[in-house]
């Protein structure tokens, strides 16, 4: 058991010291008749070798990159990781430390965190920023429940644009709260209807919640909706799927959203089938005190020396407990070091940069697709690196061809909106190589002639 | 430990001062010094009004929230926002400089509930300080 | 402040911010250029002001974490009994296999069938987290141990409404995480908390009084915080039962209890595990985690969707099923989205998947015996600890120590020194101090959780810095007072950071 080191003698030595026979004693207080009498039934011990061939395995059943083409955004985005990145996440001083209580021995986590929050706050346009969330869903749902401690009110809008499983946990987190959710219907360009706004949004609204870029991959100015809300004393907050488009496109922040989500996953930290994500959490200044999560904050030790500690705990869970303004205990500290460790090689003008690039090739393959015959863009707003295609022949049967020659050709919509099952979301990105897009349009070409 | 004979104390660690029309409400040294460094301090509006025993504002140190409850019914006159800018004040000064707001008491009547400076000395004593 | 406070202390350099270190026209990345048709945003969507990263060469970003790294105790560097959290050593396998291609770079909305690696791994890992925790059913969905109890406590909720019943109130001992009582009134109950008897554990006595109609139920930790078990715990749970309530499990000192005892078997309804805790998977400086929840039979209709089922036949397929076979032949494994009384999804995806990978190879690894082995000696390693250190500080509840034993600084108020004192100067012995002022209900508390990787001469030479540290606290308390004196950073004035809360760097 190469884990676990103590010898036969030392046990003798160390029972001796306790002051019991052997270790069973030491489990007299569970009650004799409900301690397992036999083993537990699960696999025998593997050594190290069997077990790493047991898991690359396990791990070839599953279709993945490296054989595989894939067109698949939807939340969850294949990008280029720089090596540095792994190489220092792996570090053990990093990896294998807890959260930062003891702020004397965990200066490198808190300092990492406190350029963290300044980063994201940066990228979302905002004053401030936490920790991190788990991820962007449940930094949507956090966003609301925020937002309706701020109003006291209890009428919360939803764009149906926005990621249906983001709605689906804000739906799971509302279930036993005093709130009620509304529906915002999409245009058929994909953006926000103004038109259901303008005739719903009262002074009863908490908050409008929108996608940006929408689920759709639609990237619109939603400046206006922005001042609707306001006028109704509301907040608005913005959620982000694809944290990379924020380079060439404007901020929330600079639309004049109040809280802004968005997933990190992007930005250093690898999709691994859709978790551990990374939940970026922004907002104005003035709502620090109702915050959910950690925050790190600068001050100085009694040599005057700077440092850095966990602040305004007052708001969490071990102390507030019942009253906390969120029950969230960690944060995903080890996955937000990734997103700044990438952020800090990026840098200013990397980050606009491939955000960029993502553009170019989108509309790029935009241009190619829409001229394919039986292919056509379902909405007309901008997008950033993905958008919906439509056709005659249903998705489903269109997909599952392009998989029989190894491309993952995107995301079926009718699963979520009865009214797109004709459409299928396509994404690309720098991972996509050249002729990705080659082999992408022949293939469809043959498929639908 | 600092008890002005001139003041009424709350089994809550409030201290009142009143000319029995008005009074001025503030946390007592004992309540200051078990807190630890006071990091925020949230005051009623003007004209908010309480009963008896409700909480009419928080008081936070690094590693604790507390709720501070009204030692009287009133309604608020003044609150003291040089405090709520420098919460350090609340452990220097609680019985001067750090008074939380005033009040125009509701039912005078309810001063008499409150326990004289010995009577206070007694009840930390009782409650094992 | 650019370049700035280069200052020497010890080995150490005060690090600039990557802020201040920034340099216009550096970056340490570089893309590949786009050669294509210039395509152009709507002026009205651009954006106006940049985000200001800081512009770095990648050998700086190197050397930048690399320096913030070394100030941070942790597992791979330090004895770390921080009790109540479990650090033990995270093994490098588990590490190495979550960043198989075919796992890493697997997108969680691909066909099913491309997908039956990732949904076996899924799926057995369910099978053997209901195994060790006596439970039916498991979702692995919950993000960390705080969103397993809040996924729980929606199942309470979700069932007690499925029977048309109306109940308020959730009763939670005085010794609980305070998690316990956060996620209870998130999920819209009113939060009853009971004390703890003389002995530490909760007495059944106690119990039937709080047992009212109204109680939905209890939410208990098993071993408690105080590291003991609850030897009334088939009381208890039956008590709660009888009023129709149920028994919510916080496992998060499931570390003391492999293939010893079952918390099904005692009564407990549901349980969240903390991967990260029991299974080894890394706690990062702070998650992810991953907070998978088991319930018994009946609440099974409650978890959240998707569900992942073995098809019919599937258990053969599975076994004869080699490598590449995954996406040809017929799938094996797959997700049920279709649950009427589900609570709904709790977060987008199917959970931490790279943390399930690790806690998988962990338990492969470890076997049956291994983790019961784990258990005892992590038992015996808390005891050996506590029987050493008891002439030296103050025990509060010393009977049936687990895992874990929690001390005070009583002994040593008399000199004035501090629970947070001793836990400073320990630093300076090279140790992270243990967790301090939890639980609650003992003033003063050293909570010390060695875990079982520990060898017998670390937990000595530990032991002995304890003892140190009591006999110094008579001699010298200033010292004590005044420690940390040889890390990085002396005590840091955390009221001076609540009072500013400059929580971000200003350009």
């Amino acid at each position: 058991m190469r884990y676990l080191p103590h010898t036969p003698d030392e046990i003798q030595a160390m029972l001796q010291t306790v002051g019991v026979k052997e270790i069973n004693d030491l489990f007299a207080s569970i009650p004799a008749s409900k301690r397992c009498a036999s083993p537990l039934a699960l696999p025998e011990a593997l050594s190290e070798v069997d077990l790493r061939n047991t898991l690359r395995d396990l791990s070839r059943k599953n279709a993945h990159g490296e054989d595989w083409i894939s067109f698949l955004g939807g939340g969850a985005y294949s990008h280029y990781i720089p090596s540095a990145v792994p190489a220092l996440t792996s570090r053990g001083e990093f990896l294998t430390s807890y959260t930062p209580y003891q702020p004397e021995v965990a200066q490198g986590t808190l300092q990492a965190i406190y350029e963290y929050q300044t980063m994201v706050a940066e990228i979302l346009g905002l004053e401030i920023a936490n920790a991190s969330n788990y991820d962007v869903s449940t930094g949507v749902a956090e966003a609301v429940l925020m937002a309706l401690r701020v109003t006291e009110k209890k009428r919360v809008f939803v764009a149906r644009s926005l990621h249906p499983e983001y709605r689906e946990v804000l739906q799971t987190y509302l279930k036993n709260q005093d709130a009620e959710i509304r529906e915002i219907p999409f245009t058929p360009e994909g953006t926000l209807d103004r038109d259901f706004l303008k005739k719903e949004v009262n002074q009863d609204a908490a908050c409008v919640v929108a996608g940006y870029p929408n689920f759709f991959g639609v990237v619109e100015d939603l400046s206006d909706v922005a001042a609707l809300i306001h006028q109704h004393e509301g907040l608005f907050i913005t959620a982000t799927s694809e944290a990379l488009s924020l380079g060439i496109f404007q901020s929330p922040g600079e639309m004049g959203a109040d809280i802004a989500v968005a997933e990190g996953q992007s930005l250093g930290v690898p999709i691994s089938f859709g978790g551990p994500f990374l939940g970026f959490f922004a907002t104005k200044r003035a709502f620090i005190r109702n915050l959910p999560g950690r925050l790190v904050g600068e001050t100085v030790d009694k040599s005057g020396q700077r440092g850095f500690v966990l602040t305004l705990a007052t708001r969490e869970q071990h102390i507030r407990r019942e009253r906390a303004t969120s029950n969230i205990c960690t944060n995903v500290s080890l996955c937000a070091l990734s997103s700044a460790i990438t952020m800090a090689l990026w840098g200013k003008e990397g980050y606009r940069e491939l955000s960029d690039l993502n553009f170019q090739l989108s509309e790029t393959a935009k241009t190619r697709l829409g001229k394919i015959s039986g292919i056509k863009l379902k909405f007309s707003g901008t997008t950033f690196n993905e958008f919906v295609l439509r056709s005659e022949r249903p998705p489903p049967q269109i997909l599952e061809q392009l998989q029989s020659q190894k491309i993952l050709g995107g995301i079926a919509l009718g699963r979520w909106y009865p009214e797109l099952k004709d459409s299928w979301l396509f994404c690309i990105t720098e991972m996509n190589q050249q002729d990705h897009l080659d082999k992408y349009v022949e293939a469809l070409q043959g498929i639908l002639t | 430990m600092n008890l002005p004979e001139d003041l009424k104390y709350s089994r809550e660690h409030e201290w009142v001062k009143s000319d029995g029309k008005t009074a001025t409400i503030g946390i007592t040294d004992y309540a200051q010094e078990r807190l630890g460094e006071i990091v925020f301090v949230e005051l009623p509006n003007d004209g908010e009004e309480f009963e008896k025993d409700e909480t009419f504002g928080v008081v936070e140190s690094v590693k604790s929230v507390n709720d501070i409850y009204a030692p009287v019914s009133g309604r608020v006159i003044e609150s003291n926002d040089p405090v709520v800018e420098t919460p350090e004040i609340l452990n220097e000064d609680p019985y001067a400089e750090g008074w939380l707001i005033k009040v125009e008491l509701t039912d005078p009547r309810e001063l008499k509930d409150l326990m004289s400076a010995k009577e206070y000395e007694a009840f930390l004593k009782e409650e094992g300080e | 402040m650019k370049n700035g406070n280069l200052t020497r202390s010890g080995i150490q350099f005060e690090e600039p911010l990557l802020f201040e270190n920034s340099t216009p026209g550096r970056k340490g990345c570089s893309f590949p250029t786009w050669k294509g048709k210039k395509h152009d945003i709507p002026p009205a969507l651009a954006r106006r002001q940049p985000a200001r990263l800081p512009e770095i060469s990648e050998p700086e970003v190197i050397r930048h974490y690399t320096r913030l790294s070394q100030w941070n105790f942790s597992i791979d560097t330090n004895f770390y009994p921080l009790g109540s959290c479990t650090m033990k050593y995270n093994p490098r396998l588990n590490e190495e296999v979550a960043r198989y291609t075919g796992f890493a770079h697997v997108h969680p909305l691909q066909p099913q069938e491309t997908v039956q690696g990732c949904l076996q791994l899924m799926y057995e890992l369910e099978r053997y987290l209901a195994e060790i925790s006596g439970l039916s059913a498991v979702t692995l969905q919950p993000a960390a141990g705080a969103h397993g109890e809040l996924t729980g406590i929606l199942i309470m909720q979700a069932y007690l409404q499925s029977k048309g019943e109306k109940r308020r109130k959730i009763l939670i001992p005085d010794s609980a995480h305070g998690t316990n009582p956060a996620t209870a009134a998130f999920g819209g109950f009113e939060v009853v908390q009971i004390r703890t008897g003389r002995d530490g554990i909760l007495t059944p006595e106690v119990l039937r009084e709080y047992m009212k109609p109204d109680v939905a139920g209890l939410m208990l930790t098993n071993p408690n915080t105080l590291g003991l078990f609850e030897r009334q715990i088939l009381e208890v749970t039956g008590i709660v039962h009888e009023g129709g309530g149920l028994v919510y499990g916080d496992g998060a000192n499931m570390n003391a209890l492999m293939g010893k005892a079952k918390p099904g078997d005692l009564g407990i309804d549901i349980l969240h595990f903390n991967l990260h805790k029991t299974f080894t998977t890394p706690h990062g400086g702070g998650g992810p985690g991953a907070g998978p929840v088991a319930v018994k039979k009946f609440l099974e209709p409650f978890l959240p969707v998707p569900r992942i089922n073995m098809l019919p036949g599937g258990g053969a397929a599975s076994a004869g099923g080699g490598p590449a076979s995954g996406w040809s032949g017929a799938p094996t494994y797959a997700l049920d989205f279709d649950q009427a009384q589900s609570i709904g999804r709790v977060r987008a995806f199917f959970g931490n998947f790279g943390m399930l990978v690790r806690a998988y190879t962990y338990i492969r690894e470890m076997g049956p015996d291994g983790l019961q082995r784990a258990s005892e000696l992590a038992v015996l390693n808390a005891n050996y600890i506590k029987a050493r250190l008891l002439p030296h500080y103050h025990l509060p509840f010393g009977e049936g120590t687990l895992h874990e034993a929690v001390f005070s600084d009583k002994k040593q108020k008399d000199f004035h020194v501090s629970t947070l004192d001793i836990a400073k100067r320990l630093i300076d012995y090279g140790y992270h101090p243990p967790t301090i002022y939890f639980p609650l209900i003992v003033f003063g508390a050293l909570m010390i959780e060695p875990t079982e990787t520990e060898t017998k001469s670390t937990l000595d030479q530990f032991c002995d810095a304890m003892i140190a540290i009591a006999q110094e606290a008579q001699t010298d308390p200033e010292k004590l007072q005044k420690a940390p004196h040889l890390s990085g950073h002396r005590r840091l004035d955390e009221a001076k950071a609540a009072r500013e809360l400059k929580v971000r760097y200003q350009f």
